[in-house]
């Protein structure tokens, strides 16, 4: 086996690298792949969707279509990872209560004992470590900042490097720190199973449901020029318009799968502890 | 020799990606762990990346946010092909996504036959037939 992966794979880089030979060199600005379409989105972006970031105009506007089924993907993805791993209803055998003042860790089986008063004593995760008072307030103080952050990559996409995917994904890092620097349960407590399930779907239909606005107001499915009469700005403003609120879209719908994943991996489908 | 040296310098860029991509499928033919096999993935798809990213490029070019609209036409030239770029930044965030399903799927596995050795799986279906 190893020695048929060791040909297979220097067969494929022999391959490879005779015909990369033959492609245009480094940064060579006539190469075919910067000559056909490219030129057209350059030159035509601003003035048909007044949005000067290039790479927004054509990923929520041109190849809208692509965008949408990638968003798709990813849904498909987090619901793929909560269908496997995920055990409903059976909740944990065994429940860890730590005493406050004496430290005394009790195990619990079964249900909740009415003498566990939750001002003397707080659940912990089998593997529990005293938290870190360093780690805590720094991670609260990031975290609404990071957030802050998320919104304004997701909001000034038009104008600088940023958007949706990028924008959802520092949201859903955010997330993730607030589950790593605390716990699961103190993550749950903010953002619960269900929201996270009902974003994660919510984003898909907002992109979908721009969509079909825009086939109801008479035009064709994503084309956002339909949108100038709802919303009283010209055909090139109702583009870049459409594009925010697709991006808005992409951007629920990635935090929630993000924080979804993370959240059923690092737990292996218990959700209850984990990282 | 003088042209070997500018064949091998004018396309360092795919040089690397051919690099990445042979130890990532090396990594999936030929390792027996599932774990370092999604490793293996994960060097693959970021050699595609690579790959995409750098056909964008173009000499002296900035990045594809046009400034000033309205002085004149718009030379392409001084813009890098935003395209590779639309479409990597889907494709990262989607490998992201079939990462976690990938994990997912060997922590089912672990779960039903207590180890991620490949050959110890197989030996364990084969048993059970």
């Amino acid at each position: 086996m190893r020695w048929f992966g060791i040909v297979c794979v220097a067969c494929l880089g022999l391959v490879l690298a005779v015909a990369s030979s033959h492609f245009p060199p480094w940064g060579d600005p006539h190469s075919p792949a910067s000559t056909h379409v490219s030129p057209r989105y350059i030159e035509k972006s601003v003035e048909e969707t007044a949005v000067p970031n290039i790479v927004t105009a054509v990923l929520a506007d041109y190849r809208g279509y692509d965008t949408m089924f990638e968003t798709t993907v990813i849904f498909a993805a987090g619901l793929a990872c909560f269908m496997l791993l995920r055990r409903l209803g059976t909740g944990p055998q065994e429940q860890l209560w730590r005493h406050i003042p004496t430290g005394v860790v009790v195990h619990v089986k079964g249900g909740v004992r009415p003498w566990i008063d939750p001002r003397h004593f707080e659940p912990i995760d089998r593997h529990w470590t005293p938290h870190d008072l360093v780690t805590l307030t720094s991670c609260r103080i990031m975290i609404p900042f990071l957030q802050l952050f998320a919104l304004y990559v997701v909001a000034h996409g038009h104008h600088s490097p940023g958007g949706g995917f990028q924008g959802g994904v520092i949201l859903g890092a955010a997330l993730i720190l607030l589950a790593i620097s605390h716990n699961l349960r103190t993550a749950a407590e903010r953002f619960s199973e269900t929201t996270n399930g009902v974003l994660s779907g919510l984003g898909v239909s907002i992109y979908a449901g721009v969509g079909m606005a825009c086939l109801v107001l008479g035009g064709a499915f994503l084309d956002y020029k339909e949108l100038a009469g709802l919303l009283g700005v010209d055909k090139v403003h109702a583009r870049s318009l459409g594009i925010f609120f697709v991006e808005v879209g992409v951007a629920i719908t990635v935090m929630a799968v993000m924080y979804l994943i993370y959240r059923n991996v690092s737990s292996a489908g218990e959700c209850d502890e984990g990282l | 020799m003088h042209s070997w040296v500018d064949l091998i310098v004018a396309h360092y860029n795919y040089w690397i990606y051919i690099l990445l991509m042979m130890i990532g499928l090396y990594a999936m033919v030929a390792k027996r762990n599932l774990v370092k096999k999604i490793i293996g993935m994960s060097i693959f798809q970021t050699a595609i990346i690579l790959f995409y990213v750098s056909i964008g490029a173009k000499r002296g070019a900035t990045i594809p946010i046009i400034e000033h609209h309205g002085h004149g036409p718009i030379n392409p030239e001084h813009y890098i092909n935003p395209l590779p770029h639309v479409l990597m930044l889907t494709a990262i965030v989607v490998s992201v996504a079939t990462l976690g399903v990938a994990l997912a799927l060997g922590i089912r596995i672990y779960q039903r036959f207590g180890t991620l050795e490949e050959d110890e799986i197989l030996s364990q279906l084969r048993r059970e037939q």
